[in-house]
């Protein structure tokens, strides 16, 4: 798989809008797939008083987050303590190394993967096949996309931008399955391709919704089994996660649990739940020898250092907030070119990317707020775009740009546009002016107003402004 | 966490109009009517001459320095303890919600606050603080309504313009596809990003020609423009009037004003 790395691809956003917009399937395939995710959210929520679950779920990762710190040592002392063996990564690329380092020291050739978008984050799939491991996805979307040498469109759903033809089609070049429209059969044979793999691998990668920190126990929610068996069946287990993913307790778990499914797929609990624990005992019968933690920073720590910025860590991963976001809605997720897309992607990649890779990113949203109202977390998206836009013209002289490549976006053209706007709304009597001569040039304001009146007519200027009216009708002696 | 909970203040002798710049400029058939109609319910309209525009343009443009230097001078337009009602969601919304934001920390920190706690949605503020009752005088007609993005999600008043055109007997609001998605508007969006809100507001209109809607009434300005916008341009069978516009002129007999 050769896939440019992002920072390549994020600066052409316009032109993939373009042809994510022109392209019938895609439209169609995404607004049929989120149509149907929200309804079933919406039904999953049903008798909940769902302000309140959020409300305990938004504290549950506040708490976390406020001593993320020493959550995370305490994380780490109680995983070793049940043996399984703690690695920290600063960035995705140590990540990768240490990930290799242990596959090599086992010999491993082959390794079979569970969904896990923060490997997706690293490339690790890449780095891995560079050092001559194969790396196989068993995740049904995830192994799509795979063959497909594509990457993820949607966090939970990685294939959802692929209709069951294409997927056909694709099974049939790559793998010589029959062509068929039954969905129940191209998955019984791709589970029978993955089942296979799953026997022979040496090493099984997964990710982690939750590590509980009182109890070393590391949380994995799936619903095709595939996930238990990558972390049951070879010999070697391998758990990637960011950071940010610690909570407190046992017991926060299960709000967090309850709006995660809800939210993603509207499933009231998933098929599998996983609560690893450390490696097979000596009285046990199945289950791997080795167990990794790899906790992955890749600029998260640095997020955490701003009280406003550090909301985006509070996110759980359940994808409502694309679901529901109408901007994805159209273009969908591969026009974004991050590993994340939709509003927690457009707040999220720039801490991990830099602005100056993802500039086009935070002005992308019409600040619509669908994605802040489902978030179960509450993460207040709009609010966190909003400052990231901030941050991309250094906006704001009283509070400091922190964001890397911020500024990317000041350009003289803009700020000029915006001074004109201040000189002439800062000051009533220009203002007022302003309106009277508008009102009375009105013919004369152009018919073509750039991009506005490529789709739409221009607005006219009325006969005469608000400020005249109620300017004559007081000196009319009206009320 | 949660919004708090809105606490609606008894009917007061006298508001603040704030009329947004858009409507000053473009519809100020809107405002005469929304001030005409809280003058009905007995309630005197003051209008500062010194209000411009609510900032938000430069604002949600990142640029807060010249968002601030822009509301400043408005925040001392409006020195009495009354109400202060806008007719559109989405400048009520940067009122109301981003002023504190905006000069959190600042010397004006004290005016911010007390101005947003004085804000009103202009629909909002009729129903449920004038406790208005409409009497239709118009023809049979179909509608559908449009709340905007801010005035559903940021003022939470999406109950409110169902409610009000339920009063007005002879109009049918007819139900429309995705009724709470956004309009594609989103002020610099649709020009920073014109593809994808051309897509966003033919959706929107189809859904509502589709609804056989003749008219979509909206909260704000922004969004009638977008869509009615397309609409024209499109030659598609779809007009745009502001709510409290399209209220006065079922209610009174006369006017028309406001359309698109």
């Amino acid at each position: 798989m050769s896939l440019a790395p992002h920072s390549q691809e994020v600066r052409h956003f316009h032109p993939r809008v373009r042809s994510a917009l022109d392209n019938p399937q895609i439209r169609s395939n995404f607004r049929n797939a989120m149509d149907g995710l929200m309804s079933k959210r919406q039904n999953a929520f049903n008798g909940w008083d769902l302000e309140s679950l959020r409300d305990l779920g938004a504290a549950v990762r506040l708490r976390a987050l406020s001593r993320l710190p020493e959550l995370l040592e305490q994380l780490e002392d109680n995983c070793s303590r049940q043996g399984i063996r703690v690695h920290w990564a600063e960035t995705g690329e140590q990540a990768c190394e240490i990930i290799r380092d242990i596959c090599k020291a086992r010999d491993a050739r082959t390794v079979i993967k569970g969904k896990s978008m923060v490997s997706e984050e690293m490339e690790l799939n890449h780095f891995l096949e560079a050092e001559g491991i194969e790396a196989l996805e068993s995740d049904l979307g995830e192994y799509i996309v795979q063959l497909a040498k594509e990457t993820p469109s949607h966090i939970i759903m990685p294939a959802i931008h692929k209709n069951t033809a294409e997927i056909s089609e694709l099974m049939h070049d790559r793998t010589g399955t029959e062509r068929s429209h039954d969905v129940a059969y191209l998955t019984a044979a791709a589970r029978q391709q993955l089942r296979e793999k799953f026997m022979k691998a040496d090493v099984g990668i997964s990710g982690v919704n939750f590590a509980v920190a009182q109890t070393g126990t590391l949380c994995l929610v799936e619903n095709e089994g595939n996930g238990r068996l990558t972390t049951t069946v070879p010999p070697c287990h391998i758990a990637v996660t960011g950071i940010e993913k610690v909570v407190e307790h046992l017991e926060d778990v299960t709000p967090l649990l309850a709006l995660l499914t809800r939210s993603a797929t509207g499933q009231h609990v998933t098929t599998y739940v996983n609560m690893i624990s450390g490696p097979r005992k000596a009285d046990e019968f199945d289950g791997p020898e080795e167990v990794h933690l790899v906790l992955v920073d890749s600029g998260r720590s640095s997020i955490y250092q701003d009280q406003e910025l550090m909301d985006t860590l509070r996110c759980i991963r359940c994808g409502a907030c694309m679901n529901h976001c109408p901007v994805y809605t159209r273009v969908g997720g591969h026009a974004y070119g991050t590993t994340y897309p939709g509003p927690i992607g457009k707040i999220l990649m720039p801490h991990l990317m830099g602005l100056e890779n993802t500039q086009d990113l935070p002005s992308a949203s019409t600040l619509c707020g669908a994605c802040g109202e489902v978030c179960p977390v509450r993460i207040p998206i709009p609010k966190l775009l909003q400052r990231l836009r901030k941050e991309s013209v250094d906006g704001d002289s009283l509070r400091p740009s922190v964001v890397r490549g911020h500024g990317v976006k000041r350009n003289w053209k803009e700020r000029l546009a915006w001074n004109g706007f201040r000189w002439l709304f800062r000051n009533p009597r220009r203002y007022r002016l302003f309106g009277s001569l508008l009102t009375r040039f009105r013919w004369f304001t152009p018919s073509q107003v750039g991009p506005w009146t490529r789709y739409r007519t221009s607005p006219k200027p009325a006969a005469k402004t608000l400020h005249q009216m109620m300017n004559e009708r007081t000196r009319g002696g009206a009320r | 966490m949660t919004d708090p909970i809105k606490l609606y203040p008894a009917k007061p002798e006298k508001v603040y109009f704030f009329a947004t710049c858009l409507v000053d400029l473009f519809y100020p058939d809107a405002g005469m009517a929304g001030i005409q109609l809280l003058e009905r319910e007995g309630i005197e309209v003051l209008f500062p001459q010194g209000q411009t525009c609510c900032g938000q343009p430069a604002f949600s443009s990142g640029f807060n320095d010249q968002a601030r230097d822009v509301v400043i001078p408005q925040l001392e337009l409006f020195p009495g303890d009354y109400p202060i009602v806008v007719p559109a969601g989405s400048c009520g919304g940067m009122m109301r919600k981003h002023y504190p934001e905006l000069f959190a920390g600042t010397p004006w920190q004290d005016k911010a606050e007390n101005l947003a706690a004085r804000t009103w949605e202009l629909t909002d503020f009729l129903l449920n603080v004038c406790h208005i009752r409409l009497e239709d005088q118009g023809e049979p007609v179909k509608v559908a309504m449009h709340t905007s993005c801010s005035a559903r999600r940021e003022m939470g008043v999406a109950e409110v313009g169902p409610r009000l055109l339920g009063q007005l007997g002879q109009v049918e609001l007819v139900e429309q596809a995705r009724p709470a998605e956004c309009c594609g508007f989103g002020g610099t969006f649709a020009v920073r990003h014109p593809e994808i809100s051309e897509a966003m507001v033919a959706d929107k209109t189809e859904a509502l020609v589709a609804a056989g809607a003749e008219t979509v009434v909206a909260t704000d300005c922004g969004c009638m423009m977008n869509i009615a916008g397309y609409a024209e341009k499109n030659r598609r069978p779809l007009k745009g009037q502001h709510i409290v516009s399209f209220l006065w002129e079922r209610t009174c007999g006369h006017g028309g004003e406001g359309k698109a």
